[in-house]
Parts: structure tokens; C-alpha cells; sequence
């Protein structure tokens, strides 16, 4: 058990917790608006690695544009191969696409699955969310694979090829541990910023602490809500892109675990709390990977939801769970 | 003769099948200081928040400055100038005392000037609060929290400032500079439209007053004259 053992165990912690951040992000911010677990945040996870997927292969493998006979796939794939630059901008059109899609798609559950149920009693609202997690994971088995799609080109080669980025004693620190590891960080700065500093973001911030009062400030709750469904499945889907890049495939299932790690991350930081579930994500992130480095893999699960017992048992509404007394 | 500010005509709103308010009419003009009295569950909030867009009513109309209002959600029915500062404050408990106030112009965020000089008139009508502006709005006392509350309408400019029960729960020298406060809002121009249960103070700053029972109306007429009705005075000033 040497020093530069545990030092990767922790720096696969980290990259691991980043992940569990963003997707945290996605179940906190609804839940402080609305009060409701979105069982289907997961699903969305899992559609932007598809997403994500389908953009790299037709933006960047040439065996699509023969297989499609879509010759204006040629100059466009040309571009995104070529050089550094094309390849910044593959990584951008990937997220940016697979973000902006899956955001719009759950905006689009809010609008139909959940919206109509705002006023019914709480347990209908997430029984409709769990039909729309099971609706979603079913039309990727039967209309995209049932099986695991590897994350490269019809050739084989990877899009993203992982180099060792710096070297910290006889630790090899990969690119994709710092791209994944500082994307998040920076997405979730930009977040806590917007919702802090910005306008809208106070209006966010308002409607998850008295909805009809925002609303008498002149606040259109239904536009702040569908605001939060857009940004948290794009955290979401980002989270999804990284996941499949990293890991190597996606799969119709794979939303789940993460899924639950990542409710798991959010409830341990004090769920509706957004720093809370950044926190809680890089914590379970860690203490995950530790467990699997020293104890077992087969041991990493027990820990993580050991570590949540723990959480709930001493601070039950999470480590940054509200603390404010509301007089009355 | 002055503008008619507001006109309800004629409300009617069910609470699922429970027909809490069975056609109110209620005017309200410029410069005056209307209030609604009347028992616990007579209608008066109900009143308030139909006419904020809270409840949208089954039937009847309500009117601003003679363009309707009734049907439009909460927030169009704010950024008209109508705004209400609801029962039990609903301050927002982990915002600053200045983040409540900014929540309070959100509609103002083209006149940022203008903004900064109601958050020093806010401040001015209540020295407590620019003492406690950094303070989190659930931290403050009941009494503070109705100031607050207070200063969060005056902070959307409004056309017709609504006031539920802003004396509720508060010690005898906090409703004291409520009222104060309400009676100098309105000599600087502010239109009120005030629920109250304490009905001897209510009245007594009114210029007019509605009395209510069960969903309807069953007086009304200029404050003093209620405050000396007999009936009110049996009924809600706890004379025997």
C-alpha cells in the first residue's frame, strides 16, 4: 500500500467524483424547486452518451459518411480531424450538441410528464418520472441496441485518445482525468455563479424558497422551472459524454448506478443544496474509489451507502443541509 | 372625482367545489386606503389573491385602471402593478435582507437607478433593515420579517400596494409603526387595498372600508362611519 497507490486511487476518486457532481447537480436543483426526485435524471445521463456517441461518429468517422453515402460528410469530417483546433472544436460541437439536446428533451418531460401533476399529490408526480425512466431506456434497447456500444469508431479507434498528461511521482495523471476533472470544476463555478450573481439565478434561488411569493415579484415559475430541467440534464448529458469517453461504452442501463451514486451524492451534501451536491459528489467519488483501491471492489457500493447512513444518522439534512431557523 | 385605481365586479372563486367568495365587488381609487375586515375565513385573503392572480375567479371581473386583469397569471398581474405582500410575509428565508429587496424589483431591471433610490427609501422607512442587510431574511423577528415583507412591495413600484394581515402576530408597538408606516405610504401617493383582522386600526386609517362575512359582502362605507356602526362595532371591535 505505497503513497502512490492511494495518490491514484484518490485522483481516480476525484475524476469519478466530478462526474457524480454534475449529475448531482441535475436531481438538487429540481428537487429545490419542485420538491420532486426526477427518477428519469439518470436516463438523461445515459441519452447524452448517445447522444454524444452519434455526434462524434458523424462528425469524426469516416466510416459513417461511406456507410450513409452522405457525401457532405467528407469536407465537414475533414475539419474535424485535422489538427488541434478541429479537434477542440469536435470536443465542443460534442458536448455543446449532446447538452443542448438532452436539456431540450427535459424541458419537453417537465412540459408533458410532470407539469399536468404539479397540483396532484407528491406521489404522482414521481411515479409519472419513474414511467419516464423506464419509457426512455426501453426506446434506446429497442430502438438504438440492446447490447454495449463501444465508444470509438466503426474501426475501432478511440475518438479521444487518453495520453498521460503530467506525472506526479510514478503516478501517470491522464488527459482525460483533467479534462473531466476540470470541465467540472469550471461548470460548476459557472453554476454557483449564475446563481448567485445573475438575475435569473436569483429567481431560481427565490422560487425553491417560497414559490408563490417568487411569483408575486413577478417571477414565471413555469419559465424558471423549465430553465432548471434544461441546465440539469445538460450537466447531465456532459457527465453522460465524459462517462462513455472514459469508461469506453455506453449502454441502454448504464444511467442507473451512476444514477443513484449520484442521488446518493446530493441527499450526503444536503439535497436542494448546490454546493452541497458538488461536495457530496467529489466525497462519494473519493471514498468510493479508496474502498475499491484498499478494501475490494466488490466492497465500493457497501461504503458509499454506509457513508450515507452515516451522513443522514449525524447530519440528516446533509453536511451543508440548511441551517437557517425560519421564524414564524 | 378620482381615478378608479381597481374595480372587482361581481367575484366569484371556488376552492375545488367550495365556494369561498360569492360575488365581491370592491372599488378601490387613487390615493385612498381601502381595507377589507371580517371574520376568519370570511374571504378576505381569498379576495386578495384572486386578485393577485393567486386563484383565478369563476366569474366576475376585476379591472385595472379599467383594462382586465382577472385571468392573467401571478406574475403578469405583478408587472402590472398590482402587488400584493402576502399573509404570513413569505420573506425569502436564506436571501439577504438586500437579495429580498432586489427580489422585490425584479420586474425593474431596466431603471437600475431608480432601484437604488427605492432600496434608500425602503431604508429610510425602516432604519431596522439597513442595519440588518446582510443579514438572512429567516434570521430576522417576526416584527423585522413584516417590514421586510413590506419593503419588498415598495420595492416593485406598485400602482395599488395589497397588504394581508400585516399586523398579524406582532407585539402592540410593531403594529404600531406598520401603521404608521401604511398611513405615510399613502401620503406619498401609494394606493392600498389592506386586509385586516384588527379592525379598530384598520378603520380608523381608511378611507373606505368593506365588511365581510362568509364569501359576501355585508357592509360598506367610508372607515369612520363603520368605526361608529354599531354593528360592526358588536361584531368586530369586541364591544358588548
Amino acid at each position: 500500500m505505497s503513497l502512490s497507490y492511494l495518490l491514484e486511487q484518490t485522483l481516480n476518486g476525484i475524476t469519478l467524483g466530478g462526474l457524480y457532481a454534475l449529475v448531482a447537480l441535475g436531481y438538487t436543483l429540481v428537487y429545490g424547486i419542485l420538491l420532486m426526485i426526477n427518477f428519469a435524471h439518470s436516463e438523461l445521463f445515459m441519452l447524452g452518451g448517445y447522444v454524444g456517441l452519434g455526434v462524434l461518429k458523424v462528425l469524426s468517422d469516416p466510416a459513417v459518411a461511406k456507410a450513409t453515402g452522405w457525401g457532405f460528410l467528407e469536407p465537414i469530417q475533414s475539419f474535424f480531424m485535422s489538427g488541434n483546433f478541429g479537434f477542440v472544436m469536435l470536443l465542443v460541437a460534442t458536448f455543446g450538441i449532446s447538452a443542448i439536446v438532452v436539456g431540450i428533451l427535459g424541458m419537453f418531460i417537465e412540459r408533458f410528464a410532470y407539469r399536468p401533476l404539479r397540483h396532484a399529490p407528491r406521489l404522482a408526480p414521481l411515479i409519472s418520472a419513474i414511467g419516464v425512466s423506464i419509457f426512455l431506456q426501453n426506446a434506446v434497447l429497442l430502438w438504438i441496441d440492446s447490447k454495449q456500444l463501444p465508444y470509438t469508431r466503426v474501426d475501432g479507434s478511440a475518438f479521444v485518445t487518453a495520453k498521460t498528461a503530467f506525472t506526479i511521482g510514478s503516478v501517470n495523471v491522464s488527459t482525460m482525468q483533467v479534462f473531466i476533472v476540470v470541465t467540472s470544476l469550471v461548470l460548476l463555478a459557472l453554476l454557483d455563479t449564475f446563481v448567485s450573481k445573475t438575475r435569473i439565478g436569483r429567481a431560481m434561488r427565490a422560487t425553491s424558497q417560497d414559490r408563490e411569493a417568487a411569483g408575486l415579484m413577478g417571477v414565471d415559475i413555469n419559465r424558471v422551472i423549465a430553465l432548471a430541467f434544461f441546465i440539469g440534464p445538460a450537466l447531465g448529458a456532459i457527465a453522460g459524454v465524459f462517462n462513455g469517453m472514459y469508461y469506453g461504452s455506453v449502454k441502454f442501463n448504464m444511467g442507473f448506478i451512476p444514477g443513484i451514486k449520484s442521488f446518493t451524492a446530493a441527499v450526503i451534501g444536503g439535497i436542494g443544496n448546490l454546493r452541497g451536491a458538488m461536495l457530496g459528489g467529489f466525497l462519494l467519488g473519493i471514498v468510493e474509489s479508496l474502498a475499491s483501491g484498499f478494501l475490494s471492489n466488490a466492497y465500493r457500493d457497501v461504503v458509499a451507502f454506509v457513508v450515507l447512513i452515516l451522513v443522514l444518522i449525524f447530519r440528516p439534512g446533509g453536511l451543508l443541509g440548511e441551517a437557517v431557523a425560519e421564524k414564524v | 372625482m378620482s381615478n378608479t385605481v381597481l374595480s372587482v365586479e361581481n367575484i366569484h372563486t371556488f376552492y375545488g367545489q367550495i365556494e369561498a367568495l360569492k360575488g365581491i365587488s370592491v372599488r378601490v381609487d387613487e390615493g385612498e386606503i381601502v381595507t377589507l375586515i371580517g371574520a376568519n375565513g370570511a374571504g378576505k385573503s381569498t379576495t386578495l389573491n384572486t386578485i393577485s392572480g393567486l386563484l383565478t375567479p369563476k366569474k366576475g371581473t376585476i379591472k385595472l385602471f379599467g383594462e382586465t386583469i382577472s385571468g392573467l397569471p401571478v406574475h403578469k398581474v405583478t408587472a402590472k402593478g398590482v402587488v400584493q405582500v402576502p399573509e404570513g410575509r413569505r420573506i425569502f428565508p436564506r436571501m439577504t435582507v438586500e437579495e429580498n429587496l432586489e427580489m422585490g424589483a425584479f420586474l425593474r431591471n431596466k431603471e437600475p437607478a431608480a432601484v437604488k433610490e427605492s432600496v434608500t427609501r425602503v431604508f429610510d422607512l425602516f432604519p431596522r433593515l439597513k442595519e440588518r442587510r446582510t443579514q438572512k431574511g429567516g434570521t430576522l423577528s417576526g416584527g423585522e420579517q413584516q417590514m421586510l415583507a413590506m419593503g419588498r412591495g415598495i420595492m416593485a413600484s406598485p400602482k395599488l400596494l395589497m397588504l394581508d394581515e400585516p399586523s398579524m402576530g406582532l407585539a402592540p408597538v410593531v403594529v404600531e409603526i406598520i401603521f404608521d408606516t401604511i398611513v405615510k405610504l399613502n401620503q406619498e401617493g401609494i394606493t392600498i387595498l389592506l386586509v385586516e383582522q384588527n379592525a379598530a386600526m384598520a378603520l380608523q386609517v381608511a378611507n373606505r372600508g368593506y365588511v365581510l362575512e362568509v364569501g359576501t359582502l355585508a357592509l360598506e362605507g367610508p372607515g369612520k362611519e363603520l368605526l361608529h356602526n354599531e354593528q360592526v362595532r358588536k361584531t368586530y371591535l369586541g364591544e358588548v
